[in-house]
């Protein structure tokens, strides 16, 4: 296959339009465009109703675009079913409950995303080695959920469902790894566990990622690059060491600007 | 005292044991149907028409010469194809589930009518070979009459294993997950469409199997015979979970001892039903009975848990 882009994740031009044609039509997404290059971490920061969201649900093909390309890795992903791009994905969601099956055991669960972009056939769900791996990876969070790989998910807190997932969307090598707001249903002390996590897991397998985040600090403090958005568009982009000198004065700054001062409604964290 | 007077128990005991048979018989309508409301969170009433297509095709090919058995794995094919109906309408063509599978159900009167010829075709055990009938259970010797029954559990556990190991390998975990979380299995990449389809058609052939046995055991498949077939389903479901839910959550093979209470709660069912019916309760009046079962079991959970945040509640008022 002749690859038509050297980026992890190319977005070009992308439109969303959602309940087109009726009194409730929103232009969600206007015109995105979007380069990251392999090993990126990019923040993504941005209003209520920017975009963000929409952005990462149409890279995951939840439904689809109405205009616009997405190619991962060198492959044009922009007609295929969400199950069919899944194999390219990691994805964490803002509800813990959204990310795993809770009627399910922790190693289940774990199972069939260590079948991600597989065939699933007649074999066993959870074979004796797929144990041991998942035993390995479950100790590097330090949780203790090794010791409990029988019990159901749905027993486990938010923080340990978020964790959870997040091995589960790093376990097959995903190319790029899509967190929305991954920890802002958790307390801060768990969100901050839960972000040491990410972390650790996007350094240690050396994925790219686009991690949105209403904290300003944490947008600030984690990743190489960061985007902010608004209305559907990317209106702020930078990287290396302007990225790492920004402050949350710069970044409110920057928004007051494109937003009028209107921010102050916003559920923006700003410490 | 003249109404008590006139019950016999000897009449209900003798009743049983053509009950336990209806029940282990259902029992495997029940696992189908365990296999849509609980597994898939799916509530499909195309079993109602299912089941008689199971029982019409079986009785047919058996008055044409088919031996009895030879027509079971047709009856499950023939229920397959109505779970894909009914998986197609929804997946393929958007029709909501239940929508759908009420569809399927209305349509399969009129195909069961045409494989029927007529609204009942009888099957008597006394020209055919059948695989069960009341009679086995209700004439012949002492061990002949055991055998029959150990005959139709071996069944029904052997079915328990298989599914057992059909749910624990992966094609088994991606309907479970697509039943829990559509969206987790979406992410991992799972056909859930695929899926719905196929664990449909799992289940419904398990109906249409149910029907060819049951409609040899009653000796007739009738165009009648399905209507309300989805309570019982549920009432054996629910009831099995109730009365034995804790007790299988705590085991080793749990999944195992749940498929198992399914098949219980089945047998329960009948023979609370047969004690009803001593109990003379006019028999017009059974489909009441039945409904009546299901709402006060899924109603128990239901007022369980509620109780029990009240409860909550009210101590933290006092500690508070
Ligand atoms: N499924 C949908 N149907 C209709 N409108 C939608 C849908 N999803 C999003 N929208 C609208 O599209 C716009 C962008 O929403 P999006 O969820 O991407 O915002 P966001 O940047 O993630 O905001 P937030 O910070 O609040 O999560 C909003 O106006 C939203 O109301
Ligand atoms: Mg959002």
């Amino acid at each position: 296959m002749s690859k038509d882009s050297q980026y992890a994740l190319e977005i070009r031009n992308l439109y969303k339009i959602f309940n087109r044609g009726t009194i409730n039509e929103k232009i969600a997404l206007n015109g995105v465009n979007l380069k990251l290059n392999p090993g990126d971490f990019v923040t993504i920061i941005g209003g209520n109703g920017a975009g963000k969201s929409t952005t990462l649900n149409a890279i995951a093909g939840v439904w689809p675009i109405d205009g616009g390309q997405i190619i991962i890795d060198g492959t044009d992903i922009t007609g295929l079913a969400e199950h069919k791009r899944a194999p390219y994905l990691g994805r964490v969601f803002q509800d813990p409950m959204t990310g795993t099956a809770a009627t399910m055991d922790i190693e289940e669960n774990m199972a069939i995303a260590y079948r991600r972009g597989q065939h699933r056939g007649l074999r066993w769900g959870v074979t004796r080695s797929d144990r041991e791996l998942f035993r390995e990876k479950l100790k590097t969070l330090g949780l203790g959920l090794e010791d409990r790989m029988t019990s159901k998910v749905g027993l486990l807190s938010g923080g340990q469902r978020q964790a959870i997932t997040l091995l589960m969307a790093a376990l097959k090598q995903p190319k790029l790894l899509l967190l929305d707001e991954h920890t802002a249903a958790l307390d801060p002390k768990t969100a901050a566990k839960v972000l040491e996590i990410s972390d650790q897991i996007i350094s240690e397998n050396h994925l790219t990622a686009m991690m949105v985040t209403h904290n300003m600090k944490d947008a600030i403090a984690h990743g190489n690059r960061l985007v902010m958005m608004h209305e559907g568009k990317v209106i702020y982009d930078v990287s290396g060491e302007e990225k790492k000198n920004l402050h949350v004065k710069d970044l409110l700054a920057k928004f007051e600007e494109v937003s009028g001062g209107e921010f102050a409604n916003d559920r923006m964290i700003l410490a | 005292m003249e109404y008590f007077l006139a019950l016999n128990p000897m009449a209900l005991l003798r009743a049983w044991p053509g009950s336990i048979a209806q029940g282990l018989i259902w029992g495997i309508m029940a696992l189908g149907v365990y296999i849509t409301f609980r597994l898939l969170d799916f509530a499909d009433l195309t079993v109602d028409g299912s089941i008689a297509t199971g029982a019409a095709v079986s009785v047919m090919l058996i008055r044409g010469g088919m031996s009895p058995v030879a027509t079971l794995p047709l009856a499950f094919l023939a229920g397959m194809a109505a779970g894909l109906v009914t998986g197609l309408l929804n997946t393929a063509l958007g029709i909501p589930g239940i929508l759908a599978s009420i569809l399927t159900q209305l349509s399969l009167y009129s195909i069961n009518l045409v494989i029927l010829g007529k609204a009942n075709q009888p099957v008597s055990v006394d020209n055919y070979p059948l695989v069960a009938s009341l009679r086995y259970v209700t004439a012949g010797s002492v061990s002949s009459r055991l055998l029959f029954f150990a005959g139709l559990t071996l069944f029904l556990l052997a079915l328990v294993a298989i599914l057992y190991w059909y749910f624990g390998t992966e094609i088994g975990h991606a309907i479970r997950a697509t039943g829990c979380n559509p969206n987790m299995a979406r992410a991992q990449g799972i056909n859930t469409n695929f899926i719905k389809v196929l664990a449909l058609m799992l289940s419904n052939g398990l109906v249409g199997l149910c029907g060819a046995f049951y409609a040899q055991f009653q000796g007739a498949a009738d165009i009648q015979m399905g209507r309300g077939a989805i309570v019982i389903g549920l009432a054996a479901v629910i009831i099995g979970e109730v009365l034995l839910g804790k007790f299988a959550a705590k085991r080793k093979f749990a999944f195992a001892y749940t498929l198992l209470s399914v098949v219980l709660g089945s047998i329960l069912y009948y023979m609370v039903y047969q004690f009803v019916l001593w109990l003379k309760m006019p028999s017009d009046y059974m489909k009441l009975f039945s409904a009546c079962v299901v709402a006060v079991f899924l109603a128990i959970p239901y007022l369980r848990e509620k109780n029990a945040q009240k409860k909550a509640q009210k101590k933290g008022v006092v500690q508070g």
